[in-house]
């Protein structure tokens, strides 16, 4: 058996005395995409900030390819999509992308920042500030951000919530393209359907505990209601 | 020599941002100049009386323009969750610490530029006799009001009040920073020598040391928890 991409182990999380993670124990295998369900505050984005380093676990351990995530090391194979679109409106497309291939270290960070825009479609307004994007070019830009460097494990909260439809075409285009290379993706979503047919494997979260973790299974993908039904919270 | 490469790349992104929107540049520009010109009204003193008061003047002065400028040290980062975006990069958040509080000293040390001048004309005193000494104590107090100050914007960067609690935290520390800037201000106006007030400046640079290296080593806490 292949070591895990990342391996979660007994993660709780409280804030204040209220644990919003409880006893949290599963491994994603590389190359797999993880679905990772639950209602509204069973605790799916506090699980990926903890998984994607921005914030510690009270209790228990995390690892992203076996080490700790807030080592350099790990920080440059992971990308993550969240709720904000994490660019600068002062800055313009291209420093945008320029300024995260330079933290990330890239190469030819110019170089880089060009082919992402080239690929998103903004290429031609590269040069115009942020703050004067529609919504659209702004969650393309998000994309180009997070797909910049490269990254191996793929953390995305609700990555297609709020997306038009252009937005949409371009994530699935890039999300499809690091399936294809083997990355590992964990998505959080709310949207059952269309994350059962493109996930390996599913994570279910009721209100902080582990409701399920294994492969996603023929049922749920028939019937994306058995999911909640077997194994939701009462 | 990456770790300076990242300190460098922040510096200059938030200087471009600053620079681009001047929201916090401007509020301090105009609440400096406005109390050195408020004041030199208000008052009309001697020349022996300027200088007495010079440092606390000053250094009042660029204690409250500052917060203005520290206030926007990490709310920058709020809109579209980019302090995320930057803790998810590779870059020790030391050395994102350390290219905010640069940045923004760099702005600071505009206003004070503008102020000197100001103070010089409507006090009608001759503050650069002793120039480079005075340049050392004014980027030493500089340095350490903004590392504090940027410290404690990190702090309370996710508190709904932090404009309260910015200067409410950062004034109180300072304390013992700004009395020791002040009295070699004082000295320095005057036209005396550095050597005569050497023990402020020791205290000052011990001040500056300990904050720098508590910053350095606590910001990972600060910002990741």
């Amino acid at each position: 058996m292949a070591a895990a991409a990342i391996a979660v182990r007994d993660v709780w999380k409280f804030f204040g005395d209220y644990p919003a993670l409880r006893q949290i124990d599963f491994d994603v295998v590389p190359g797999s995409c993880v679905a990772l369900l639950g209602r509204n505050g069973a605790g799916k984005t506090t699980l990926l900030r903890i998984l994607a380093g921005f914030s510690k676990p009270g209790r228990g351990e995390v690892r992203i390819g076996g080490g700790q995530p807030r080592d350099p090391a790990a920080r440059r194979t992971v990308g993550v999509l969240g709720h904000g679109i994490s660019v600068y409106e002062e800055l313009s497309a291209l420093e945008n992308l320029i300024l995260f291939g330079r933290l990330y270290e890239l190469p030819d960070p110019r170089r880089s920042a060009m082919e992402w825009l080239e690929r998103t479609g903004l290429d031609r307004v590269r040069d115009g500030l942020v703050r004067e994007f529609s919504r659209g070019m702004r969650q393309r830009l998000a994309v180009a951000r997070a797909f910049l460097h490269n990254p191996s494990v793929l953390l995305f909260d609700e990555p297609f919530t709020a997306l038009d439809d252009r937005a949409i075409a371009v994530l699935q285009s890039v999300l499809n393209d690091a399936l294809r290379r083997g990355c590992t993706i964990i998505m959080s979503t709310h949207q059952l359907r269309e994350a059962l047919e493109l996930a390996s494997h599913v994570t279910l979260l009721n209100r902080g505990h582990l409701g399920y973790t294994g492969e996603r299974t023929a049922e749920m993908l028939s019937d994306p209601g058995y999911l909640y039904a077997r194994y939701g919270e009462a | 020599m990456r770790y300076f490469r990242h300190t460098y790349t922040i510096l200059a992104k938030d200087l471009r941002a600053e620079l681009r929107t001047k929201e916090a540049l401007n509020a301090s520009f105009s609440f400096a100049l406005t109390i050195l010109l408020l004041m030199s009204f208000a008052f009309d003193p001697t020349e022996e009386m300027t200088r007495e008061f010079s440092g606390g003047l000053l250094w009042l002065v660029f204690a409250f323009a500052g917060v203005l400028i520290l206030n926007r040290a990490f709310a920058r980062e709020l809109p579209n969750d980019c302090l995320d975006a930057l803790l998810a990069t590779p870059v020790p958040p030391s050395a994102l610490f350390l290219g905010k509080a640069l940045a923004n000293m760099v702005l600071l040390l505009a206003v004070e530029a503008v102020c000197f001048p100001v103070f010089g004309i409507f006090y009608n005193i001759r503050w650069a006799r002793q120039f480079w000494p005075l340049l050392l104590v004014v980027v030493l107090g500089t340095w350490g009001f903004t590392v504090v100050g940027t410290m404690f914007s990190a702090l309370t960067v996710n508190i709904r009040l932090r404009e309260v609690m910015l200067p409410l935290l950062l004034y109180t520390t300072m304390i013992p920073g700004l009395i020791s800037a002040m009295q070699l201000t004082v000295h320095l106006i005057a036209g005396e020598p550095l050597s005569g007030a050497l023990v402020w400046l020791r205290f000052l640079i011990g001040f500056d040391v300990i904050f720098t290296s508590l910053a350095l080593a606590l910001t990972e806490t600060v910002l990741v928890g």
